[in-house]
């Protein structure tokens, strides 16, 4: 085999080395050189500059494409009604292909190479939990839209807040009652097997315990496993409810095969919407799901006592009644996280006018502004309903929706109030150097 | 759940993943043999099979059943040119030298990602199964479709080996497997061999993949895992041979069965890999391979 090795080589075509490289660097110049001229103007007229981190690719690409859309329509409201403080938001967008080391990587380029005032928008716990060190060490404030216990946990750092979307162990701790009281006892847990799927892990056997009721078995699952039948025969036998909580591509996948195991045989189930986020409920082979309970941060489909400022919300986002795009039924959104960019955006434009906020120079201001922030009353800016805020673990708290599977729909048969999800602080992040 | 369901179970979805990974593995296997060609990009054929299958099925619409069948014969044909003009353009013009194609297949599989990312886009899309029926097991249920999988993967299997035993064509690629020079002397196009060999792997991978995608789903990165599971195979089988493929797979989606359902999937992954070690320090040329000449 050794022996046909040719002397024709790669770099022996009729393009030469040195042609290839003045064309590479002639190419990067093009693309630096407009950044240095643009908003040479005032400061004052300038606009505010947000790093999206966006999830475009990798797992999280539905949520992302989701999470894009509301901010666009958010910020479309916000520059139309004024800016923050006269000054129109510009959002600059880069991928973290949902990769927690891409995601510090795209951190550190808002901060240095686009210069951006903050960052914003990341949902996967994983990115967050790998980008808030270098938010922290740029000390440049990080807004994530995450829902993971890890802000309000305060092992992160005083850059990083969670302002638009309650956390994990307090969504849990606010639904355990009912779900102890109205599907059953002896609960089997399926979650992924990361950050986000051990919130779950950790919190929830407190809370059902705390409500006389038990989690039995625990099922682990990679994020990126694509077939899920191999997991199901560790379901212990008297299992009341499955408790599932799923995230990434295969999620319809999932619940397709735990249909295929189950039939209409099966135990209660009571799952995070997360596992059929921006998917469609009535998809063929999901039909067991009718009369199961979902968590949602906030419906997808319209309600009947739905607020002018839900309906506005949602005509602004153009979702349908169906919670799907406006014009494509198929293109079914993410709207059970999707409001926490929504209410984020306008948690930043209230600290920012707080602090009086001119440029990065103020990002302390911000900070500290932010964390004096105590609670959001219902309304447009706050769609999905009133939330508090502690500013000394970052982190709001607001109403969860408990829903059931009737007629193709979810309907909201329960909401938490918001004392319900409250809990101990585990820490101050005020006492932390800014 | 009791011992003999369970075991039962475990078989079942390890000779569904048998049956994939069978395919699969061929078309690597094949080229490897023949070509001598290690196709780091083959993952990536097996992914563009799945977003065809797709993109087929929902422009047909209709009964599922229809789109899934024309996909079963458009997806591969198109996946097979795609291939061709990828042997055409790229490894015949590096003379198939072994490090080179490395390189370059590594290079196809960043290409056909990112063209699949750029056109299809990062959304993970079902496929509707042709039919949706669900034996009903004392125990439990099970995928009638997923069975199915299984019997199609076997006469594809069967056809294979016919073509490759008892055809003009079958011998003439293994003369080419055997000695390319002196079938270049006998008059073998060896040149069109080599081109016709590469793009029925990527068929097998694109087919493969058409009938598994009903019970996954497309999405650009789904090339990875079939890619890293065939090489295991066709390292524990012996490279260019088609039983030693077949054997192998099936021990290792076996295996991946029975130990993903009693134990953990990660277990599973883990004593393939160490098999693999294993043999590659005892038998490195497989179990049913040849030692190299």
């Amino acid at each position: 085999m050794a022996g046909n090795r040719d002397s024709k080589s790669l770099l022996n075509g009729t393009l030469s080395r040195r042609a290839a490289l003045k064309g590479f660097g002639a190419a990067a110049g093009l693309a630096l050189a407009p950044g240095y001229v643009r908003y040479a103007q005032a400061q004052s007229s300038a606009p505010i500059k947000i790093g999206f981190q966006a999830h475009r690719t990798g797992i999280g690409a539905a949520y992302g494409r989701w999470y894009e859309k509301t901010t666009t329509a958010a910020v479309k409201a916000i520059n139309d009604a004024g800016g923050i403080g006269g000054r129109p938001i510009e959002i600059v967008v880069e991928d973290d292909g949902t990769d927690p080391k891409r995601g510090a990587e795209v951190v550190g380029k808002f901060a240095t190479q686009h210069k951006t005032d903050i960052v914003y928008g990341t949902l996967f716990s994983h990115v967050v939990i790998g980008s808030a060190p270098t938010a922290g060490e740029l000390k440049i404030p990080y807004y994530v839209v995450s829902e993971g216990h890890h802000v309000a946990s305060t092992k992160l750092n005083r850059y990083v807040f969670q302002p638009g979307i309650t956390d994990v162990k307090s969504q849990i701790q606010a639904m355990a009652p009912w779900v102890a009281s109205n599907v059953g006892k002896k609960v089997t847990m399926i979650f992924p097997d990361f950050a986000f799927g051990h919130d779950h892990r950790d919190y929830l056997p407190p809370a059902l315990k705390a409500q006389g009721a038990e989690v039995i078995a625990q099922i682990a699952i990679p994020p990126t496993e694509s077939s899920f039948t191999k997991y199901f025969p560790q379901i212990p036998a008297e299992t009341e409810v499955i408790y599932h909580v799923m995230v990434g591509p295969a999620v319809l996948t999932f619940v397709k095969e735990l249909g295929e195991f189950y039939g209409s045989n099966r135990p209660q189930l009571f799952g995070f919407i997360d596992s059929l986020e921006a998917v469609d409920i009535n998809s063929p082979g999901l039909e067991f799901l009718d009369g199961s309970h979902f968590w949602e941060g906030s419906p997808r489909y319209a309600q009947e006592n739905d607020s002018e400022a839900q309906k506005a919300y949602r005509a602004a986002v153009g979702i349908d009644d169906n919670g799907a795009a406006v014009g494509d039924p198929k293109d079914v959104s993410t709207a059970a996280h999707m409001f926490g960019c929504w209410e984020t955006l306008y948690v930043i434009k209230k600290a920012m006018e707080d602090a009086g906020y001119k440029g990065p120079e103020d990002r302390a201001k911000l900070v500290e502004a932010t964390e004096a922030l105590t609670k959001f009353d219902e309304g447009p800016e706050h769609p999905q309903g009133d939330k508090i805020f502690n500013g000394k673990i970052h982190q709001c708290f607001g109403h969860q929706n408990i829903s059931k599977v009737e007629g193709g729909k979810l309907k909201v048969v329960h909401r938490t109030s918001i004392e319900e999800g409250l809990y101990e602080p585990e820490g101050d992040y005020t006492t932390m150097p800014l | 759940m009791a011992f003999f369901p369970h075991l039962l179970l475990a078989t079942l979805e390890g000779l569904v993943t048998s049956a994939v990974l069978a395919l699969t593995a061929l078309g690597l296997s094949l080229v490897f043999g023949v070509m001598r060609v290690v196709n780091v990009a083959h993952g990536e054929f097996f992914m563009l099979g799945a977003v065809l299958a797709w993109a087929i099925t929902t422009a047909l619409g209709g009964h599922p059943a229809i789109g899934f069948l024309l996909a079963l014969v458009v997806s591969p044909l198109i996946v097979g040119t795609v291939a061709l003009v990828a042997e055409r353009l790229v490894l015949r013009r590096l003379n198939y030298n072994p490090e080179a194609t490395i390189v370059a297949t590594i290079g196809m599989l960043y290409i056909i990602q990112q063209a699949a990312l750029t056109l299809y886009g990062p959304d993970a899309r079902p496929v509707e199964p042709p039919f949706s029926y669900r034996i009903l097991l004392p125990w439990f249920g099970y995928s009638g479709y997923k069975l199915s999988i299984v019997a199609a993967s076997i006469l594809l299997l069967l056809a294979t080996w016919f073509v490759l035993t008892r055809t003009k064509i079958g011998l003439i690629m293994r003369a080419t497997q055997y000695d390319r020079e002196t079938a270049q002397a006998f008059g073998i196009p060896v040149d069109r061999v080599y081109a016709g060999v590469f793009a029925l792997g990527a068929m097998l991978a694109a087919v493969a993949a058409v009938l598994v995608v009903p019970i996954s789903q497309a999405h650009y990165l789904m090339g990875l895992d079939p890619l890293l599971l065939s090489f295991i195979v066709v390292i524990i089988g012996g490279l260019g041979s088609l039983r030693g493929t077949v054997v192998a797979a099936v021990l290792i989606g076996l295996s991946d069965g029975i130990i993903s359902v009693f134990f953990s999937p990660t277990l599973a992954k883990m004593i393939a890999t160490l098999l693999v070690a294993l043999v590659l320090v005892f038998r490195p040329q497989g179990l049913f391979g040849t030692a190299a000449r």
